[in-house]
């Protein structure tokens, strides 16, 4: 088991420097020259380099890099070109948002996921199973921006129970906040918990198909009690596999939601910050992303070993 | 008085007939073997007495357990009945248990589903059945996992799952197909030293004769979907009644005619000192990988029009020593030539290649799906140089189909529309169709059923009286290996530990490793054959 953490975690610091390489040149690829973006068209030669110098942008490029990701380690990340602010401040206000929701968004679709996953799978071929399918293909096809309208309209505009955008932050409260991030939450994880939903399904029944079920139901279990002991933890492993993927996906990936609820999100920021040539924002947001999805699929490669040991003793 | 009394069950799935007025008893204490080939529906019959019919199916007749109708029984006291009155064992060891969950719990689970008893008293239970089945908890604690086992000790948990709560029936489903044989030999020991002491009622279902003529009192001989003879074994061996029967006993006391061995000739296959070797996992941070040996300094020659037999246990290297000599495994150290040249594993050069063929186990994984029969056999074309196109091309595919049976049609079906006797024979012709020096034969036809089985190995020494062929064939199964061999060498641990004239290593036996091997593999001894 220990083996198998170390060997997992070696993995995953080779891929956070790999990836901040990568990062570091392909930001660095990318023509314009922030200072002139900042100081505009008519600036003097002079002040330039001051700005230059200012923002770190006159040493060579191996030495950009290392000051980069040494304080990126200090928790500096440097301060934003465009509001002159500190970074870190920056992202950490966002993630208040970004993280919150992706988590809520998260367990929604894992709740509605695993109930109709599992009945679709014990009524296999049966009018149920088929309205599960049906519901959850519609699911997939529907984008989660038109459904957030739709949400929006129904529950923010004719029935008043929750504000049509915005986020009044974490101060004034946590249910005020998760309140703030019910509609988001919900339009994030439909379209999730459809796709999760049938992933579970097929590898239920894949599992119900296997010999040790039969065993089971040998044994005297029933259908459901065959399901749920042998079954579905055998399961989990290609079901897991999609919900890492997933988490990394709502949190990155929520711009059009947090467009749509106007919510002051991570997605909104590395928007801004491409659009205005923030490099360093973006450079930062993006590693820390990179980060935080390789710490989710760490997360789910711990978890596959729990359930199964026969990775705990390989490697 | 009888534990089981199966009457006229007829099983039908969508309006296709599956069973077909099958009737037969069992007492308790007794064994009876149902015996027939693949789809004679013999497990089809197992899974209907334990309540678990194919979905779908519909079912007529009666299956009365102690008096009890299992056909018109409730799914509630099916799931009492199951493990309780009645429990099974089934073919495939690796399979059949789930492998997430300790050997303890799986075990204990029989109980803990039909007994209101606490987890620990269920596991201590558990623990003393799995040591009746030859697993004591000293060297087998219940916190073992599945895949930490070995494969009969697999089928041993298996055992112990159907036996714990003493049911009063046991069906066996190809208990041992999947063991070697000198763990066939002890597992099915075990079962019959349960059956005496439990006094359990028990079917056991094969396809292998000779292991069912040691085990059974009676026999019931199935063949699609019927029961066509019931007797006791010691008067079906002596005379079958029904053609079927003794068609099935023909084949599986099959005596192939091979032409007499080619004189000597200059050696084609030299393998000298050939060690290959896998890295074990490191047992701590700092000490050296141990690697294991799986061929460790094989040396062995085959000469021209040779037959050769390579035969051992699972895991005895046999396969690893084919990918080899096939080049498809890289050598630690040692040297295989193939007619003069060296085999290089990965080596583009196909000036080897085109002299060794290779027909393998498994007849339904073998051949792309989406190819037609031709393109399938043509392929080992592309390692001549000048391959033949057009009607030399065609002339060439018809050749080969016709030499192993198949007719010039067959070229344009595709695989599904074949059998699996079938698409051996296409196997070899593929193997045949550029005239390799040599074809290495890896279980060839140990996945075949036994009168396929015997049509095969026919098709074997016709084409040795045609073509005079050089082959390796590597197989666990003794009686396979002596009737279609010259030489055989017996293979342990890595090693090749005995070499010699195959009727004189099968009659005289030198190293223990094939006294043992032959006196585990069980013997149909057929009294008095109606053809002989």
């Amino acid at each position: 088991m220990i083996r198998y953490l170390l060997g997992r975690l070696a993995s995953l610091i080779i891929s956070l420097i790999v990836a901040s390489l990568v990062i570091f040149f392909v930001i660095e690829i990318i023509p314009g020259d922030p200072a002139a973006y900042m100081l505009g068209v008519g600036a003097q030669p002079d002040t330039l380099a001051a700005l230059r110098a200012e923002l770190g942008l006159d040493v060579s490029k191996p030495e950009r890099y290392l000051r980069w990701v040494s304080g990126m380690l200090q928790g500096d990340f440097g301060i934003s070109y465009t509001y002159r602010s500190p970074v870190s401040e920056m992202i950490l206000e966002r993630m208040w948002v970004s993280l919150p929701l992706a988590l809520y968004a998260l367990i929604l679709s894992t709740l509605i996921a695993f109930p109709a996953g599992i009945y679709a799978a014990s009524r296999r071929g049966k009018t149920g199973d088929f309205a599960v399918m049906g519901l959850s293909q519609l699911g997939v096809a529907i984008p989660n921006f038109w459904f957030a309208m739709l949400l929006v309209l129904a529950f923010a505009i004719n029935l008043r129970l929750f504000a049509s955008g915005g986020f009044p932050g974490w101060d004034k409260g946590f249910w005020v906040g998760m309140h703030a991030l019910t509609l988001p939450a919900i339009s994030l994880a439909l379209p999730q918990a459809a796709i999760l939903a049938r992933i579970m399904r097929s590898a239920l029944i894949d599992m119900l198909g296997e010999d040790f079920v039969r065993t089971a139901r040998a044994k005297g279990l029933s259908r459901a009690q065959a399901l749920r002991r042998h079954a579905l933890r055998n399961a989990l492993i290609p079901v897991l596999t999609i919900i890492g993927l997933q988490f990394s996906f709502l949190l990155a990936g929520a711009i059009v939601i947090e467009k749509v609820f106007y919510l002051p999100g991570l997605g909104r920021l590395i928007f801004q910050s491409i659009s205005s040539r923030d490099l360093i924002v973006v450079e930062s947001t993006v590693m820390l992303l990179v980060f935080v999805v390789i710490m989710v699929n760490f997360a789910v490669d711990i978890a596959y070993a729990a359930i199964d040991p026969r990775l705990r003793r390989r490697r | 008085m009888t534990l089981l009394t199966v009457e006229k069950l007829c099983v039908s799935i969508g309006g296709a007939s599956i069973l077909d007025q099958v009737s037969f008893d069992v007492a308790p204490g007794e064994i009876l073997g149902l015996i027939g080939e693949s789809g004679s529906g013999k497990s089809v019959t197992a899974l209907s007495i334990m309540g678990l019919p194919p979905q779908g199916a519909k079912t007529k007749g009666s299956i009365k357990l102690a008096g009890e109708d299992i056909l018109t029984a409730r799914e509630r006291r099916l799931c009492q009945l199951r493990g309780q009155a009645m429990g099974m064992v089934f073919q495939e060891p690796m399979t059949a248990l789930n492998p997430l969950l300790p050997i303890g719990a799986q075990v204990a689970e029989t109980i803990l589903v039909h007994e209101r008893v606490s987890k620990a008293e269920a596991l201590e239970r558990a623990s003393q059945t799995l040591a009746r089945v030859g697993l004591p908890p000293a060297t087998f604690p219940l916190s073992r996992y599945p895949h930490e086992l070995s494969g009969g000790q697999r089928q041993r948990v298996g055992i112990a799952i159907a036996i714990a709560m003493r049911p009063k029936l046991l069906i066996a489903d190809e208990p041992t197909t999947a063991l070697d044989v000198t763990t066939q030999a002890q597992v099915l020991d075990l079962l019959k030293g349960l059956v005496d002491e439990l006094q359990m009622g028990m079917v056991m279902i094969t396809h292998d004769l000779a292991v069912i003529s040691t085990m059974a009192k009676r026999l019931a001989v199935m063949q699609s979907g019927r029961i066509v003879e019931t007797a006791a074994t010691e008067e079906l061996l002596r005379k079958r009644r029904h053609p079927y029967s003794e068609a099935l006993f023909a084949a599986s006391t099959h005596k192939v005619e091979l032409p007499p061995p080619p004189a000597a000739q200059r050696t084609l296959l030299e393998a000298r000192d050939v060690l290959c070797a896998y890295p074990l996992p490191r047992q701590g941070m700092l000490t050296p990988r141990r690697a294991l040996r799986a061929v460790d300094g094989v040396t062995f020659t085959l000469a021209r029009g040779e037959r050769l037999g390579l035969v051992g246990e699972s895991g005895c290297g046999k396969s690893t020593l084919s990918r080899a000599l096939l080049g498809l495994e890289p050598l630690q150290s040692g040297s295989i030539m193939l007619n003069g040249a060296p085999v290089r594993p990965n080596a583009a050069d196909t000036q080897w290649r085109r002299t060794i063929q290779a027909v393998f186990q498994d007849p339904y994984g073998g051949f792309n799906p989406r190819w037609r029969v031709r393109s399938l056999i043509s392929e080992p074309f592309h390692l001549l140089e000048e391959p033949p196109s057009g009607a030399a091309r065609e002339d060439a595919v018809v050749d080969a189909l016709t030499a192993v049976g198949l007719c010039a049609a067959d070229a344009d079906k595709y695989i599904h529309e074949f059998s699996g006797g079938q698409r051996q024979r296409i196997a070899i012709a593929r193997a045949l169709i550029i005239q390799p020096e040599l074809i290495l034969f890896d279980e060839a036809v140990s996945a075949l059923d036994v009168s396929v089985r015997a049509q095969i190995l026919d098709l074997l020494a016709e084409l040795c009286r045609k073509r005079a062929l050089s082959y390796l064939f590597i197989s666990h199964d003794l009686a396979v290996v002596r009737s279609v061999t010259d030489r055989v060498m017996v293979m342990q641990a890595g090693k090749i530990v005995e070499q010699g004239a195959t009727e004189q290593v099968f009659s005289a036996p030198q190293h223990e490793c094939t006294r043992n091997l032959l006196a585990s593999a069980p013997k149909l001894q057929i009294k008095n054959s109606a053809f002989q």
